[in-house]
C-alpha cells in the first residue's frame, strides 16, 4: 500500500472530474475526517485516515482491501472507474440520467441506455460527459457517458443510445466471476 | 271422496281444517313441538265433525298418497262417524273408535300432527270449566263446541292413564265415567289433575308452548263441552267406547312409553312406536357400541403401546435384506418414543432403556439419512423426543430473512419497495429492527435493483444474534475473525454507522472477494479486509481491539437444512477437529482483545452455527480455564441457556449465560452465542502449562525408564530366541552351505536384531516415547 504518485493523482482526478466536475475537491476537503487515496497493487482506494492507519498494521501480502475502491490503473496507465466508486460518484455527480422502470433491468444487465428507456436527463449535458444513472426512485444504478447532448436526445430515434454503459450495480454479482474484487 | 281420498288420517284432515280455522298457528306449533303422544288426535277428529265432512273430502284429496283400499271404506265410516259425533255426542265415542281404526290403517302418521294435538289436549284442560258452559253453537267457528265431547274423552283418558297404572285403567275409566255423570264434580276433579298433565307436557315442550296453549285452549273448550254432553246424554254409549278406548290406550301405554292414548289406531301406532322404539334402541345400541369401541380403542392403544415389541437383533437381521419403508421407520420411532415417554409402564419386560435408545438412534439415522454417530450424539444432547423434533426441523427450510442496510435505506421504505415488486414480507421478530421475513416472492430476492443498490443483505436471523450481542459502538476498533462473506461484518459497520474501524479477517483470500463485493455494495467504508491465519492474529495484533467477533468455523450441525451434505459427511472426529481449531482461535482472539479499552470494550463474542457441545460449551469452558476472562450476559432475551453439564462433563456455571438457538424451538438455524469479557492479560493456562510440562517430562522419564527396561528384556528374549532357532537349524540343517549362510544371516541378524527388535517396541509405546528413544539412541 502506498500513496499515489503525482501523475497517478492527476489521471485519477481527471477521471473523477468527468463525473463530478468541481466537486472533486469535496473528496479532499471533508468536514468530518481527513481522507486519502492509497494504491494497493493497481487499485486505488479512498479511505479515512483512521482506517488507513489501522490497515497499516497489516502485512501487505494479507491486505486485500480497505475503505472504498474507486477503480484501477490499467497497464497502459489509464484509470478505470469501478462500480464500487458509485457511492461517491452519485453523491457528487454533475449530470444525471433517470431510467424508466422498464429500462431498469436492461441497464443492470450491462446494456446501454436507449432513448425509449430514458425518463429524464439533466439539462445541458454535453456529449461524452460522465453521467450517473438512476432509476425513478433515485437509486443510483450505475454510470456511463452521455452519447448525445440533452438537446440532441430530444430528436433521437427511440432505439438510439443515450448513455453508453460503463458500470452498473449488476457487476456486484457479475464481478465476482470476473475477478473484479 | 272415497275414490280420491287416500287413507290419510282423519286426523290430518281435521288438523288441516283446524289449521284453516284457527290460522297458521297449529302448523307452526306442530313443527316446533317434540314428538309426543297424539293424545288429542281423536279430539281433533271429533271436533272436525260436520265441518270436516265437507272440508275433509277436499283436503283428503291432497293426501291420497298414502291411500289403502281399506282406508277408503274406513274413511267413509269416518265421515259417518264424524257426522254422528257432531249430531250425537254420546255416539261420538264409537265414532271416534272407528275413526281411530281408520287412522290405524294408515301406517305413517306424521308425528308432528300428533304432537299438535297433544298440546292442544293439554291446553284444553286448562279451560275445562269455562268451556263447560259452551254447547254446540257454531259448527263453523266453534269446532270447539262440536268436538267437545271427544275432547272430554281425550282429556279424561290421559288423566286416567297418568294417575293409574295401565292394568287398572279399565276401572279407572269406569270411575271416570261415573264421575262424568256428575259433570260439575268431574270438572272439578279433572281440573285438579289436569295441571299435572300439563306440567308434564309443558315440561317437554319448548318455547312454542305458549302458542300451543293458545291453540289448545280452543280445542279443550270444545272437548269440555263434549264432556258435559257426553255425560248428560248417553252414559251407556259413552262407557263402552271409553272402556274400549281405555283398554286400547292401556295397551298403547304398555307398548309405548310415550303413550299415544287417544289415537284409535293402536295396532298401527304400536307398529309405529315399535319402529320408533326399535330405531331408538338401535340408536342407543349404536351409541353404546361407539362408546365401547372408543374405550376399547383406548385400551388397546395403551395395551399395544405398553406391549410395543422392540424388534430383536435377530428380527432386524431379516430387515437388512429388504428396504424398510420410511413410514414403517417413522411408526417404529414414534412407538419407541411413546415407550420412552413412560418407560416404566410401557416397556417390554426384559428390555433395557439403552436397547430402545439404540434402536431409536438407528431408526432415526436411517429415516433422516444421517450417520449413526451423529444421531447418537444428538441423542446424548437432547431427550429422545426433542432429538426427533430437531431432526425433523433440520429437514425443513428456514424462512428467508433479509437485513435492512440502515446505511442506505430504512426498513419501512424497503418493505414498501419490495412489496411493490410482489414480495410478501413481514417484520422478522420483535427483537430485530432491521430484519424482514420473506414469505413469498415473484422476483429473485438476491437480484432486485434494491439488493444490487445495497439496501439489504440476505442474512439468516441467527447470524444477526452474535452481532447484536457484541453491540459495537461507533468509533470502536473491531475485529471480525472469520468474516466471509461479510454479512456480520457489514452489520457491525452498520451499527457503528461507518465510524471507527472494522478489520475483517478470513483465512481464505478467495472467500474474501465476496466480502469485498458485499461491503462495497452495502456502502460500508470503514472496513479493512485481510486474510490472516486467525490463530496467529493474537500474536500479531495483541491487545489492539475493543471488540472481537469470532464466528468460528464449525461442523455446521446447526444448519443442516441449508447444507444437507453435513448429514453424511460430518463425523464426530470432524467435530473434535473443529473444536480444536476453535480453541486455538478463541485463545488468539482473547489475546488480541484489549481489556483496557477506554471505549467500554474488552468484550468478544464467540459464536458457531453448530449445536454440538464439543464445539460450544466445551470450547468456552476451556477458555475459562486458560485465560482471565468471564462470561457476561449476551443481551439476547430469547434462546436457551447453554449447558452447564453434559454427559460426565461439568462446566463452569456461568456457561448458563450463553445462548443456544435451535431450529425446532426458535425456527432459526442452530446457533450458539457466548459473550466474553477479558479481565486481564493473565494466562491461567501458562502457569498451569509449565506445571503440566514438568509433570509431563517427569512422567516421560518414567516412561522412558520403563521402555528401556522393556527393551533390554526384549533384546534378551530375542537373543534367546535366536539361539534356539540356531540350534533348531543346526539339528535340521545338513547342508554346510546353508549352515554357512545361516551363519552369515545369523551374524547379520544379530546386528539387526539388536536394533530392529526395539522398533516394534517404539510403535507400541506411541508418540510420547519419541523422547526416550532419542535418549536411548544417544545412550547407544
Amino acid at each position: 500500500m502506498r500513496p499515489l504518485t503525482e501523475e497517478e493523482t492527476k489521471t485519477l482526478f481527471q477521471k473523477l472530474a468527468e463525473y463530478m466536475g468541481r466537486s472533486v475537491e469535496h473528496l479532499i476537503n471533508r468536514s468530518d475526517e481527513r481522507h486519502c487515496f492509497r494504491l494497493i497493487k493497481d487499485r486505488v482506494y479512498y479511505i479515512s485516515e483512521s482506517v488507513m492507519k489501522a490497515s497499516a498494521s497489516i502485512n501487505k501480502d494479507n491486505l486485500l482491501h480497505c475503505g472504498t475502491c474507486l477503480g484501477k490503473f490499467t497497464k497502459s496507465g489509464k484509470f478505470r472507474l469501478h462500480i464500487t466508486a458509485l457511492d461517491y460518484l452519485a453523491q457528487y455527480s454533475k449530470y444525471k440520467v433517470w431510467l424508466k422502470p422498464s429500462a431498469e433491468m436492461s441497464f443492470l444487465y450491462g446494456n446501454n441506455v436507449i432513448k425509449s428507456g430514458l425518463a429524464r436527463i439533466t439539462e445541458a449535458t454535453p456529449q461524452y460527459a460522465g453521467v450517473v444513472v438512476y432509476n425513478m426512485s433515485d437509486i443510483p444504478l450505475g454510470f456511463g457517458v452521455a452519447a448525445q447532448t440533452t438537446e440532441a436526445c430530444k430528436e433521437l430515434d427511440p432505439t438510439a443510445n443515450v448513455v453508453l454503459h460503463q458500470a452498473d450495480v449488476g457487476e456486484f454479482l457479475r464481478g465476482l466471476e470476473d475477478d473484479m474484487f | 271422496m272415497k275414490s280420491l281420498s287416500p287413507p290419510t288420517t282423519k286426523k290430518s284432515d281435521a288438523v288441516a281444517k283446524r289449521g284453516q280455522n284457527k290460522g297458521g298457528k297449529v302448523a307452526t306449533v306442530a313443527k316446533k313441538q317434540n314428538p309426543k303422544p297424539a293424545t288429542a288426535a281423536k279430539a281433533s277428529v271429533g271436533k272436525g265433525g260436520k265441518a270436516v265432512q265437507t272440508k275433509a273430502k277436499a283436503t283428503s284429496n291432497s293426501k291420497k298418497r298414502q291411500s289403502d283400499e281399506d282406508s277408503e271404506s274406513a274413511e267413509e265410516d269416518d265421515a259417518r262417524d264424524y257426522s254422528k259425533e257432531c249430531e250425537e255426542d254420546s255416539e261420538s265415542g264409537s265414532g271416534d273408535d272407528d275413526s281411530r281404526s281408520d287412522i290405524e290403517k294408515e301406517e305413517e302418521i306424521p308425528e308432528t300432527k300428533k304432537r299438535i294435538e297433544v298440546k292442544e289436549s293439554t291446553a284444553i284442560q286448562t279451560k275445562v270449566e269455562s268451556d263447560h258452559s259452551e254447547n254446540d253453537d257454531d259448527s263453523d267457528s266453534s269446532e270447539d263446541s262440536e268436538s267437545d265431547n271427544e275432547g272430554e274423552e281425550v282429556v279424561e283418558a290421559p288423566l286416567v292413564k297418568k294417575e293409574k297404572s295401565p292394568a287398572k285403567q279399565k276401572e279407572s275409566s269406569d270411575d271416570n265415567d261415573s264421575s262424568k255423570n256428575s259433570s260439575s264434580e268431574d270438572e272439578v276433579d279433572k281440573v285438579a289433575p289436569t295441571p299435572i298433565k300439563k306440567s308434564k307436557y309443558s315440561a317437554k315442550e319448548t318455547s312454542s308452548d305458549e302458542e300451543d296453549s293458545a291453540d289448545g285452549t280452543d280445542d279443550e273448550s270444545e272437548d269440555n263441552a263434549d264432556e258435559d254432553k257426553g255425560f248428560t246424554d248417553e252414559n251407556a254409549k259413552w262407557l263402552k267406547p271409553k272402556t274400549s278406548k281405555t283398554n286400547l290406550m292401556s295397551s298403547d301405554e304398555e307398548d309405548n312409553e310415550e303413550g299415544d292414548e287417544f289415537d284409535g289406531d293402536e295396532s298401527d301406532e304400536e307398529n309405529m312406536l315399535e319402529v320408533e322404539r326399535q330405531s331408538r334402541l338401535i340408536d342407543a345400541e349404536m351409541q353404546e357400541e361407539q362408546e365401547e369401541a372408543e374405550l376399547e380403542l383406548r385400551r388397546t392403544i395403551t395395551q399395544q403401546t405398553s406391549v410395543f415389541h422392540l424388534p430383536t437383533p435377530e428380527e432386524l437381521e431379516e430387515d437388512e435384506n429388504r428396504v424398510v419403508p420410511p413410514s414403517e421407520l417413522r411408526a417404529r420411532i414414534e412407538d419407541i418414543l411413546e415407550v420412552l415417554a413412560d418407560f416404566k409402564v410401557r416397556r417390554e419386560p426384559g428390555r433395557s432403556r439403552s436397547e430402545y435408545i439404540e434402536r431409536l438412534g438407528q431408526d432415526m439415522a436411517e429415516l433422516f439419512g444421517y450417520l449413526q454417530e451423529l444421531v447418537d450424539y444428538f441423542l446424548s444432547m437432547f431427550g429422545p423426543n426433542e432429538c426427533f423434533e430437531f431432526l425433523e426441523a433440520s429437514d425443513k427450510p428456514r424462512p428467508l430473512v433479509v437485513r435492512v442496510n440502515t446505511l442506505k435505506a430504512r426498513r419501512k421504505d424497503l418493505a414498501a419497495a419490495l412489496m411493490k415488486r410482489g414480495v410478501r414480507l413481514d417484520p422478522l421478530a420483535p427483537w430485530s429492527k432491521v430484519g424482514l421475513k420473506i414469505y413469498e416472492s415473484t422476483v429473485p430476492i438476491g437480484a432486485t435493483p434494491e439488493y444490487l443498490a445495497g439496501h439489504y443483505m440476505l442474512q439468516s436471523a441467527a447470524s444477526m444474534c452474535p452481532v447484536m450481542a457484541l453491540g459495537p459502538q461507533p468509533g470502536d476498533r473491531v475485529l471480525d475473525m472469520s468474516a466471509a462473506p461479510g454479512g456480520k461484518t457489514s452489520y457491525i459497520s452498520q451499527l457503528m454507522k461507518n465510524k471507527g474501524v472494522v478489520i475483517a479477517n478470513d483465512l481464505k483470500a478467495e472467500r474474501q472477494k465476496a466480502t469485498v463485493a458485499n461491503l462495497h455494495r452495502l456502502g460500508v467504508r470503514n472496513v479493512v479486509t485481510c486474510c490472516h491465519d486467525g490463530r496467529k492474529i493474537g500474536g500479531q495484533l495483541r491487545n489492539s481491539f475493543d471488540r472481537i467477533l469470532l464466528d468460528a468455523p464449525c461442523s455446521g450441525l446447526g444448519v443442516i437444512s441449508r447444507d444437507p451434505s453435513v448429514k453424511v459427511q460430518r463425523t464426530i472426529a470432524d467435530v473434535q477437529r473443529c473444536a480444536h481449531l476453535q480453541k486455538e482461535l478463541l485463545l488468539a482472539a482473547i489475546d488480541a482483545l484489549n481489556h483496557r479499552s477506554k471505549k467500554g470494550g474488552g468484550y468478544m463474542v464467540y459464536s458457531t452455527c453448530s449445536i454440538a457441545v464439543a464445539e460450544n460449551e466445551e470450547v468456552v469452558n476451556y477458555l475459562l480455564s486458560k485465560r482471565d476472562v468471564k462470561l457476561v450476559d449476551t443481551g439476547l432475551d430469547f434462546g436457551k441457556p447453554g449447558f452447564t453439564r453434559f454427559e460426565h462433563k461439568r462446566f463452569h456455571p456461568s456457561l448458563a449465560l450463553t445462548r443456544r438457538f435451535y431450529p425446532h424451538v426458535h425456527n432459526m438455524d442452530g446457533f450458539y452465542v457466548a459473550k466474553i469479557q477479558k479481565l486481564s492479560d493473565k494466562r491461567k493456562g501458562e502457569e498451569d502449562n509449565k506445571a503440566e510440562v514438568q509433570e509431563v517430562s517427569t512422567s516421560d522419564e518414567k516412561v522412558a525408564e520403563k521402555v528401556e527396561m522393556k527393551k533390554v528384556s526384549m533384546a534378551a528374549d530375542d537373543n534367546e530366541k535366536n539361539a534356539k532357532k540356531k540350534q533348531l537349524r543346526k539339528k535340521r540343517g545338513l547342508d554346510y552351505k546353508d549352515n554357512e549362510d545361516d551363519k552369515h544371516v545369523a551374524q547379520k541378524k544379530r546386528h539387526k536384531i539388536s536394533y530392529p527388535a526395539i522398533q516394534p517396541q517404539k510403535k507400541k509405546t506411541n508418540a510420547k516415547v519419541s523422547k526416550p528413544r532419542r535418549i536411548k539412541i544417544n545412550g547407544m
